[in-house]
């Protein structure tokens, strides 16, 4: 019987594993078998600690949040766009949901009835293989969430959980705590406190493992005074305890570990209870074998074909920039690993671009970001600041080569919004006429700039004299710093007026040693950390490095770090200035986390007793920066 | 009339008896949900109700407001009026190399089929004369189902301001697709405009702000 809506759903599935997978037969039979469903934004497919279903998802068109709600929070895990799979719980252990899904914008979702597709799995080893992947890349979030409030946020994509190789064999503790089951319960846990392990597999005289006693056990059963801490271990080991032989993967070792709601598995050398115990392998290796690596990111935005794509890897960072914070890693390390993904982000969302342009570039660009991602010092994710230098052309080129690059612009910066990084509202885009130009224009215009006074000219260098090549040429690049800078050796006027407008940035604090607040607008009564704290340090960071000819040096710490070498008697200062400088930073992402927006803006009734001492702890060495413009320039005659 | 009547009941086939039993029941209390609706859609020689025949009938069932694909139908009619004017619009030609049926064999799985369901369809009208023709041809009485137009359906979503701007207020098919952005890939067939004209009904119910937990009777 000819089933036209079967074959056209067929059309679509087999474009995706694990369909694609299938034989065509197969597929057309499982097709004829589904159910198609509407859903306008905001319904759910299912929620959290609902019975599972006895159907999995694939999104047809839209987009699926899974969520996962903790006491009052909601937290996406993940969005599934068209081909992703979810809901896929039903096909692995059939209990209820561990997240909801619900719909990010109107949606058309399959419903695939886990009756018909069980069979399938049971017969197809690839397929099966990629569900447990899929599975385990969806539930690795909530996994990851210990107790103990310890998160590591790993999920990528299905793509990645493959370039993670979850499929490869586990690493496990090869030499784990073993007792004999005579032993006493006190000196296990002795032994495990000295060797700082979680579990001790008990074993019987072959070294086949009975038992195991972990942290938990003890917590449960002798701090509890259930036991006394006198018993034998094999009154409160766990038994028996599951086991695998070493060949487990990952992805099989997550499943086993969820699946049977423990944490710890018991190697054995064959994988059965009868077999000697070579390892251990709990769910703390399992967090360590998905390593929260950054180089995973980069590896994953170099392959990404689709922006989409780099928009939901950038989400991720942001998730990996909250456990960094929450983790205390030194900010300026931070600020690498942030810059080099962000850079990483720009360059394929330009190679991208590249390549829906109906030609190559006709000659050689480079393409500059500006500001605070020049600067390296963007956590959050702001506006785009970004620019377009352009080998100098004949005349009558002029026009095409120009127009050719503004179009280019047009597709990077349009890519660059659709990943997050906003329209700046300045127009500060390479898709502006004005910052899209030849070598030699931008030459005259840097010189412009450093002779002009104007209000204008001198926020606009300060903007644009922090730039960074992110793509393109070098050369052009390392010419335009050497106008910078031979203007700046020519005259100290220059630095002056932009001294001026340093010290002319309000005070964080008022007379009476209070924050000084937005006195209207859109934020009145928010104290605005950008404009009263951080900006002085940063443009004064810029006036110093200017002044001693540091080029190549864009970050606000290392320039201080730099000035600190070269100016010992100032050490101090620049020390504390970057210090503040560190902590400011660490304060506006924060901020700008939990708000969800650039953090620029703090409401100070949200701040505790603490945090404004801290903030305040800042304000000195701005204040001392701003003497030293003063007196080294001396600005006061300008002023 | 009765006499007339009586003697015409005793050679009614058994399937139309069923068909007819089924509408006792009123469900017009039920909430959305619970309701089976059929969509569908004809494809005929042409747009004369008598000289025309049914090509092709394409159905599909909404039940728990999901388009459920393996509660379909698909036929393809005998033919012998032939229109071959229409035949590049549908793409289906006379003894294509798909199965075939009779229109009396046609009738009766649709029948069986629909049920005492909700029938959909966009431009309801045409499609309801065109089975009730066929019904006739047959010896039998017309449908009994209740009937929703997605056509005017979708015209209840559209501000009454703009309703009154438009000169008619028949709004095409494909009109429908570009405005509730489903995709056309499939128009023209039988099957594939049904399966259009479900997923119109479910995104017009959700414009219309109706919850799956209304009565039925909110629909008419």
């Amino acid at each position: 019987m000819k089933n036209t809506i079967a074959e056209r759903i067929q059309d679509f599935l087999k474009e995706f594993p694990p369909f694609s997978m299938l034989e065509k037969d197969e597929l057309l039979m499982i097709s004829g078998q589904i159910r198609v469903m509407y859903l306008e934004k905001g319904t759910y497919v299912f929620e959290q600690d609902q019975s599972c279903h006895d159907e999995f998802y694939i999104v047809r068109e839209g987009a699926i949040g899974l969520y996962r709600t903790t006491k009052n929070d909601q937290d996406l895990v993940d969005i599934c766009d068209s081909g992703d799979l979810f809901g896929l719980r039903i096909m692995i252990i059939k209990k209820d949901y561990r997240m909801s899904a619900k719909a990010d914008e109107e949606s058309i979702v399959y419903a695939i009835p886990s009756s018909i597709f069980k069979p399938v799995i049971d017969e197809n080893r690839e397929v099966n293989k990629f569900l447990l992947e899929t599975f385990a890349a969806h539930a690795r979030n909530y996994y990851t969430e210990t107790e103990k409030g310890d998160r590591i946020d790993n999920t990528i994509s299905i793509d990645t959980a493959k370039d993670l190789s979850t499929l490869r064999t586990i690493s496990y503790r090869k030499k784990p705590l073993f007792c004999q089951p005579t032993s006493i319960v006190k000196d296990v846990a002795l032994q495990m406190n000295t060797h700082k392990v979680n579990s001790i597999v008990v074993v019987d005289e072959n070294k086949y493992p009975l038992g195991i006693i972990t942290d938990s056990d003890l917590r449960a059963k002798i701090a509890t005074g259930l036991f006394s801490s006198g018993s034998v271990v094999t009154e409160i080991m766990t038994t028996p305890v599951k086991t695998y032989s070493k060949k487990l993967t990952i992805a099989e070792a997550q499943i086993a570990l969820i699946k049977n709601s423990i944490s710890h598995l018991c190697i054995t050398k064959d994988g059965t209870r009868n077999s000697k115990l070579v390892g251990v392998f709990s769910n703390h290796d399992l967090l360590v074998s998905f390593g929260n690596n950054p180089s995973v990111l980069i590896k994953e935005i170099k392959r990404v074909k689709k922006i989409q794509r780099l928009r939901y890897i950038r989400k991720q960072v942001q998730k990996l920039l909250e456990t960094y914070l929450e983790q205390d890693i030194p900010t300026m390390h931070i600020l690498n690993l942030i810059s080099e993904i962000n850079d990483a982000l720009v360059v394929r969302t330009i190679e991208i671009s590249l390549k829906e342009m109906p030609s190559p570039p006709p000659v050689k660009f480079s393409f500059l970001v500006l500001g605070s991602q020049g600067r390296r010092e963007q956590l959050l994710i702001t506006d785009q600041d970004n620019a377009i230098v352009f080998e100098d052309v004949r005349k009558e080129d002029y026009e095409l080569t120009k127009n050719y690059f503004l179009e280019l612009a047009r597709q990077i910066t349009k890519g660059l919004h659709t990943i997050g990084f906003e329209y700046c509202p300045a127009e500060m885009m390479a898709s502006n006429a004005r910052w899209c130009m030849s070598l030699s224009e931008w030459e005259t215009q840097f010189k412009g700039w450093m002779t002009s006074s104007t209000e204008e000219s001198t926020l606009l260098s300060s903007i644009f004299f922090d730039f960074q090549l992110v793509y393109g040429d070098s050369d052009m690049v390392n010419q335009l710093s050497n106008v910078v800078f031979d203007g700046v050796n020519k005259s100290n006027r220059f630095l002056a007026l932009l001294g001026v407008n340093a010290l002319q940035k309000p005070s964080p604090l008022g007379f009476f040693k209070q924050f000084l607040v937005e006195q209207n607008g859109e934020h009145k009564d928010t104290f605005d950390i950008k404009t009263r704290a951080m900006m002085v340090l940063i443009d004064s960071a810029r006036i110093l490095a200017l002044y001693h000819n540091l080029k190549g040096i864009n970050n606000t710490l290392l320039r201080y770090e730099t000035l600190a070498e070269l100016e010992p008697n100032n050490k101090e200062l620049f020390e504390s200035c970057a210090k503040a400088f560190r902590v400011l930073l660490k304060f506006r992402t924060r901020q700008g986390l939990i708000h969800k927006d650039s953090g620029r803006f703090i409401k100070l009734n949200t701040l505790s007793k603490k945090d404004k001492l801290k903030l305040k702890r800042c304000f000195k060495p701005i204040k001392d920066i701003q003497e030293l413009l003063g007196v080294r320039f001396q600005l006061k005659t300008f002023m | 009339m009765s006499l007339w009547s009586r003697k015409r009941d005793k050679e009614f086939p058994d399937f139309w008896k069923d068909y007819l039993s089924l509408f006792n029941n009123n469900y017009q209390k039920s909430p959305i949900e619970s309701v089976r609706f059929v969509a569908f859609d004809t494809e005929t020689t042409g747009f004369d109700y008598l000289d025309d025949r049914i090509l092709s009938i394409g159905a599909v069932a909404i039940n728990r407001l999901a388009i459920d694909v393996p509660d379909q139908l698909e036929l393809y009619l005998e033919q012998d009026v032939f229109n071959s004017d229409t035949v590049e619009i549908h793409g289906i030609r006379r003894n294509n190399n798909f199965k075939v049926v009779s229109e009396s064999e046609a009738i009766e799985s649709f029948l069986k089929y629909i049920g005492n369901s909700i029938l959909i369809a966009h431009h309801a009208d045409f499609d309801r004369r065109m089975i009730n023709k066929a019904l006739q041809r047959q010896g039998l009485g017309e449908l009994k189902n209740k009937f929703l137009d997605t056509g005017s359906l979708f015209g209840k979503t559209k501000h009454p301001v703009y309703r009154s701007y438009r000169k008619h207020t028949h709004y095409s098919l494909d009109e429908l697709c570009d405005d509730l952005k489903i995709s056309k890939s499939d128009r023209h067939t039988a099957s594939g405009d049904a399966f259009i004209t479900a997923l119109a009904f479910l995104k017009i119910i959700v414009k219309l702000k109706i919850d799956k937990i209304d009565s039925v009777s909110i629909l008419f």
